[in-house]
């Protein structure tokens, strides 16, 4: 069971949080979408896992590389 | 006599600079109005005095209409100038302000009003006899009528906000399962950007050419046109290569056009700065898009091939002058220009890269222009569009334009951030975008085939 850290691509804000945790989820679910810049970024798994742990709010701002979520593979 | 006692610029960046220098060119007193994030901005040097109107999220200060309404009063401004963006195509914000007893620069409402409404610009383009493609009216909530609209029109298919713009909430949809999540997603991402969840279909036309007519109309029922851009190269459905005149197309075909469109526009009473989108389909047709109330983030490319001034002409319009005041002579195209928009984006992914500049230097040169809002120093926040700057070169054909939009990018230096330089050198560089051969796939075809190669 490997924990693997989601991390933000962008400097931004969360925008909206769509799972939730315990949540079972593909490779390709969102997690959040971040907002920078008048864009909408979509948080997609890589690799399918439970999502663990939400590291973030709605609302908050968020650095480039900044861990958003963990996945339990 | 002036044209105006007092101008608040309602807006920021580089067309907040831009707007400053066509007042300080007129003679006019200014205001510009800027948020906390711009405090001490350098375009604020440029205005004769400057207000505070709230926080850094546009929604509490470039979009909080109150605050904006209560700094004209404030300053004793007559006329607001929107910018492009932000509330310059609100219909009911250029209501209150003309209410307010201030000259909104721009449209009557109700032309804002009425091509602001996508699906009702179209019905109105088609009611004109202008060429419209094939589209459906704003679609209902019933899953099957959506479905049988979709069937009417045929795939592929574009899921546009029928109250948006800036390319922002437009989905392709290939199968009818696409269809519908497309069309929740779109409906989702309209409401939040535009405050209506209302989409509609539009036929999605393949590797077009987006070709666009400049307007200018004066209060008394005349309208004449400046030519045509090309503002194919778009990456997310926005514009990052701008061109003008058009290359590769007849001429006659498209002086024909140019008359159509501003007869009509003339014979309607379009009453200000107007730009109609045209696009230009692979099988050689022009269709009506959509029509924008404002100025273009793009105007430059045609005040460097005509010597117009388009903000001057269109504060010359709101002030009421005639058509022959606002454009005495003829006009004319010489030369050919090119404008390149640099972005705080990554260069490969496109994904936004807010932050400080630490090394900001503009390039400069008899043939190239700048606008821009930053300088060396300036924090480029999450809180805006990425713009940096536009860089625009002219030449006397566009093959020289574009040797010296590519020298001119080599020369700009930017640290601290990422930018699409790069990728701007590499499209601008690239066989298809040399011939003309432009397309609004070309710029991801191009950074695609240069991921590819590295």
């Amino acid at each position: 069971m490997a924990a693997i850290e989601v991390k933000s691509v962008v400097t931004g804000s969360v925008w909206k949080i769509v799972a939730s945790v315990g949540q079972n989820l593909a490779p390709g679910d969102e997690i959040m979408i971040l907002e920078s810049m008048k864009m909408e970024i979509p948080v997609i798994v890589d690799d399918g896992g439970v999502l663990k742990e939400i590291k973030v709010a709605e609302g908050v701002a968020v650095s480039e590389g900044q861990v958003l979520a963990v996945i339990e593979e | 006599m002036a044209l105006f006692a007092k101008v608040l610029v309602a807006n920021r960046g580089a067309v907040a600079a831009r707007v400053l220098r066509a007042l300080d060119s007129l003679g006019i007193p200014s205001v510009a109005a800027y948020s906390e994030a711009d405090r001490d901005a350098p375009w604020l040097e440029l205005a004769g005095q400057s207000v505070h109107v709230g926080g850094a999220p546009a929604r509490e200060s470039y979009l909080n209409q109150d605050a904006l309404l209560a700094a004209a009063r404030d300053t004793g401004a007559d006329a607001l100038h929107p910018g492009y963006g932000f509330l310059s195509e609100n219909a009911a914000f250029a209501t209150r302000v003309q209410e307010a007893g201030v000259t909104f620069i721009g449209p009557s409402p109700r032309w804002i009003d009425a091509m602001g409404h996508k699906t009702r610009a179209r019905e109105l383009a088609m009611r004109e006899g202008l060429p419209v493609g094939r589209g459906s009216g704003v679609l209902p909530a019933d899953r099957d009528a959506v479905l049988k609209a979709a069937a009417d029109i045929g795939y592929p298919i574009l899921v546009k906000p029928a109250a948006g713009g800036g390319g922002i909430g437009m989905l392709p949809a290939r199968t009818p399962d696409e269809l519908v999540a497309a069309v929740e997603r779109a409906a989702s991402m309209a409401e939040r950007g535009f405050a209506s969840r209302e989409v509609y279909l539009e036929r999605l036309v393949e590797r077009p050419r987006h070709v666009e007519i400049q307007l200018v109309g004066d209060k008394h029922g005349h309208v004449a046109h400046v030519f045509e851009r090309d503002c194919s190269v778009q990456r997310r459905h926005q514009k990052i290569i701008e061109e003008a005149p058009a290359p590769r197309i007849d001429r006659a075909r498209m002086d024909a056009l140019l008359g159509q469109v501003a007869g009509t526009l003339g014979r309607l009473g379009y009453d200000n700065l107007g730009t109609v989108e045209m696009l230009l389909a692979p099988d050689g047709e022009f269709r009506f898009l959509e029509m924008n109330t404002r100025l273009q983030v793009e105007h430059g490319v045609t005040e460097e091939v005509t010597g117009i001034d388009l903000v001057a002409a269109q504060l010359r319009s709101s002030a009421g002058l005639p058509l022959q005041e606002i454009l005495p002579e003829a006009p004319e195209i010489r030369g050919h220009a090119v404008q390149a928009r640099v972005y705080a984006e990554d260069p490969v992914r496109f994904l936004p890269s807010p932050g400080k500049l630490a090394e900001f230097a503009p390039p400069h040169g008899a043939d190239v222009r700048v606008e821009t809002g930053y300088a060396a120093g300036r924090e480029v926040t999450p809180h805006y569009d990425p713009l940096l700057a536009k860089v625009i070169a002219r030449g006397a054909t566009r093959g020289e334009a574009i040797d010296r939009l590519v020298a001119a990018l080599g020369e700009f230096r930017i640290a601290g951030l990422k930018h699409n330089i790069p990728a701007l050198v590499r499209i601008l560089e690239s066989e298809e975008f040399r011939a003309g051969e432009v397309h609004t796939a070309l710029a991801t075809d191009v950074v695609r085939r240069a991921a590819q190669t590295v």
